[in-house]
């Protein structure tokens, strides 16, 4: 725990008004500075972060996440499954995002297995992707406008995430966790008429967003609240390591789908929104502008679909059919073999990273043959993002590293793992 | 129970068609700078793997980094592997790079005996390494040499062992106490 109580006189303020940006922690009397313990429980840090601050009167002067606290050992836990068996647990890091772990996970063992998977599969992969990236930032904008202390925006956000959820329940059978993207394919095919659903709710959508600039985007709070805090330069987000619209919001056009595409990106028709101004404000607006991208994604991808399979022709190690299950000799003994023993995947280690709703999501897998990995590592955005936080909040009011935190848009269940 | 074959399941594993054949100009750029700091380069599955010795892999890294034309400005991640108590070396460390300019990737590969987990910290050429370097540390009881922070991240500060060693229980050794 902080030193708590080594705080001057009530009403103290610093005389020093200009503090310059970024400082180092200088040793002082111990009446200036004081060292606040902001968490786990605190609201505004999304789950259990726990920042220890030293402050001089309001400003920052030094920021440490302590982190760890939703630290479940998924890592080790992989190792100890199928590979069929890890899909669950990549629902479970960033649960803002799950079919984007989905993703990224499977494609990695399909790399190591050189499976090749259908083209319907793919495009409803997309579908899928970019959906959930839209419920993700929606959660962001809910969570980051009511930090900032606009309460209403939670509920149109949440509103409208709440249509996404339905369309993954309908395919997938689960909400938060629908594990629907397996090893060569998805689970099963959508189903009927889902391709009105998701029209319905691309019809509405761009009303929604407008609602929300209404809300967010032209409120002169927020504006001051945002514009100028939290400024971190391109190269020391790269530096950092910064990634997806935290790194665009200032101003490097990067992103995964666009430098190594896969799962047919490279076909879609979209803009890498980037912005120039380095701070929250920045960041908020990549956001706002991917979630208009990835809108002309789904629309794309549902365009697109075609009847055609949904799993690859792998019957090994991928499971069969129900009804073939029942009819024929060779699909329940591949059944039996797959549930029961697994299956055998060949020697090697790939690193396979896919755009994830908060950056680069990376995947290593390392094989040494047989059924379970021999080590599956995240290399989770949030992870990554809130490292840099330090960097960040130095020099900022303490109000404003609530700001930069939702600007950074973490989800403890990836930090921790 | 028949025995499975382990390359049945995949669709007749095809080599990439440049595998092998075309030299990573990655590995030929590191090898033309310093001969010694390739041990061996592994092209499969559409990646380069370069295995660097330990002593040399901050310079590495840091030529990597700067040199025109390769320009890997972003480390995408860092992180480590066990092969398992008997094997030797033990460890593993891997640093995933990537450029922000040229959009090409490579893997670094660092080999340590258990007896001796030194390896030299690359957060002077990348400050994202601070964290991984940490979990890695946490996780697998690698130590970064000269890094400036080098805690416990994920697991408390009192905890015994490191957690993904091949040899550390999954489940723990003794249920975990505050006592």
């Amino acid at each position: 725990m902080g030193q708590m109580g080594q705080m001057g006189p009530i009403g103290r303020m610093s005389t020093d008004v200009n503090i310059p940006p970024q400082f180092e922690v200088v040793d002082q009397p111990l009446d200036t500075q004081m060292t606040l313990s902001m968490g786990p429980q605190h609201p505004s840090t999304h789950g259990v972060l726990r920042l220890e601050l030293v402050l001089d009167g309001e400003m920052v002067v030094k920021a440490t996440p302590d982190i760890g606290y939703l630290h479940t050992g998924m890592e080790k836990l992989f190792e100890y499954r199928k590979y069929q068996q890890g899909i669950v647990i990549t629902d479970r890091m960033d649960y803002l995002n799950p079919l984007g772990n989905n993703l990224a996970y499977v494609m990695a063992v399909e790399k190591l297995l050189q499976l090749e998977i259908p083209e319907r599969a793919q495009t409803i992969r997309v579908l899928f992707c970019e959906l959930q990236r839209i419920a993700s930032h929606l959660v962001w904008l809910g969570t980051h406008a009511i930090d900032i202390g606009a309460m209403t925006v939670f509920f149109y956000a949440f509103r409208e995430r709440e249509k996404i959820l339905n369309l993954i329940e309908a395919a997938s059978g689960g909400r938060l966790t629908p594990s629907y993207f397996r090893i060569g394919g998805l689970m099963m095919d959508v189903p009927a008429g889902f391709e009105n659903r998701v029209k319905q709710f691309l019809d509405n959508f761009p009303q929604a967003v407008k609602e929300f600039h209404t809300l967010v985007s032209g409120n002169r709070i927020f504006q001051k609240r945002t514009q100028g805090i939290g400024y971190i330069s391109a190269e020391d987000a790269i530096d950092w390591g910064l990634a997806g619209p935290s790194l665009r919001g200032s101003g490097v056009n990067v992103d995964v789908r666009r430098t190594n595409p896969y799962s047919s990106y490279e076909t879609y028709d979209f803009e890498v929104p980037v912005e120039q101004d380095c701070d929250v404000w920045a960041r908020y607006m990549v956001r706002m502008r991917e979630m208009d991208e990835s809108h002309k994604i789904v629309a794309q991808a549902l365009s697109r679909l075609k009847p055609g399979p949904v799993k690859a022709d792998a019957p090994k190690v991928v499971l069969p059919d129900r009804e073939a299950m029942k009819t024929h000799m060779d699909a329940l003994i591949h059944h039996f073999l797959i549930v029961a023993e697994g299956f055998d995947v060949p020697a090697g280690e790939v690193y396979h990273p896919i755009e994830g709703s908060k950056g680069e999501l990376g995947v290593y897998i390392k094989s040494i043959g047989g059924p379970k990995p021999a080590r599956v590592h995240f290399r989770g955005p949030s992870f990554v993002n809130l490292s840099a936080l330090p960097h960040i909040a130095s020099g900022e009011m303490i109000a404003d590293v609530v700001a930069i935190i939702g600007s950074l848009d973490i989800v403890l269940g990836e930090i921790d793992r | 129970m028949e025995p499975q074959n382990p390359q049945a399941n995949a669709p007749e594993a095809e080599t990439a068609p440049d595998a092998g054949t075309t030299p990573s100009p990655t590995a030929t750029a590191l090898q033309r700078e310093h001969q010694e700091w390739v041990v061996e380069v592994v092209q499969a599955l559409g990646e380069t793997t370069i295995i660097v010795p330990r002593e040399h892999i901050a310079a590495a890294c840091s030529f990597l980094k700067t040199a025109p034309g390769l320009e890997f400005n972003f480390l995408a991640d860092l992180c480590g592997f066990d092969r398992g108590p008997e094997e030797e070396p033990r460890f593993e460390v891997n640093y995933h790079l990537f450029s922000t300019t040229k959009h090409h990737r490579v893997r670094l590969k660092v080999l340590l005996d258990e007896n001796d987990l030194h390896v030299a910290s690359v957060t002077s050429v990348w400050r994202t390494a601070n964290w991984h370097e940490r979990e890695t540390y946490d996780l697998f009881g690698v130590i970064f040499d000269e890094h400036p922070d080098l805690r416990r991240i994920l697991l408390p500060d009192d905890w015994q062992g490191h957690a993904l060693r091949k040899d550390f229980p999954l489940r723990g050794y003794e249920p975990y106490s505050l006592e």
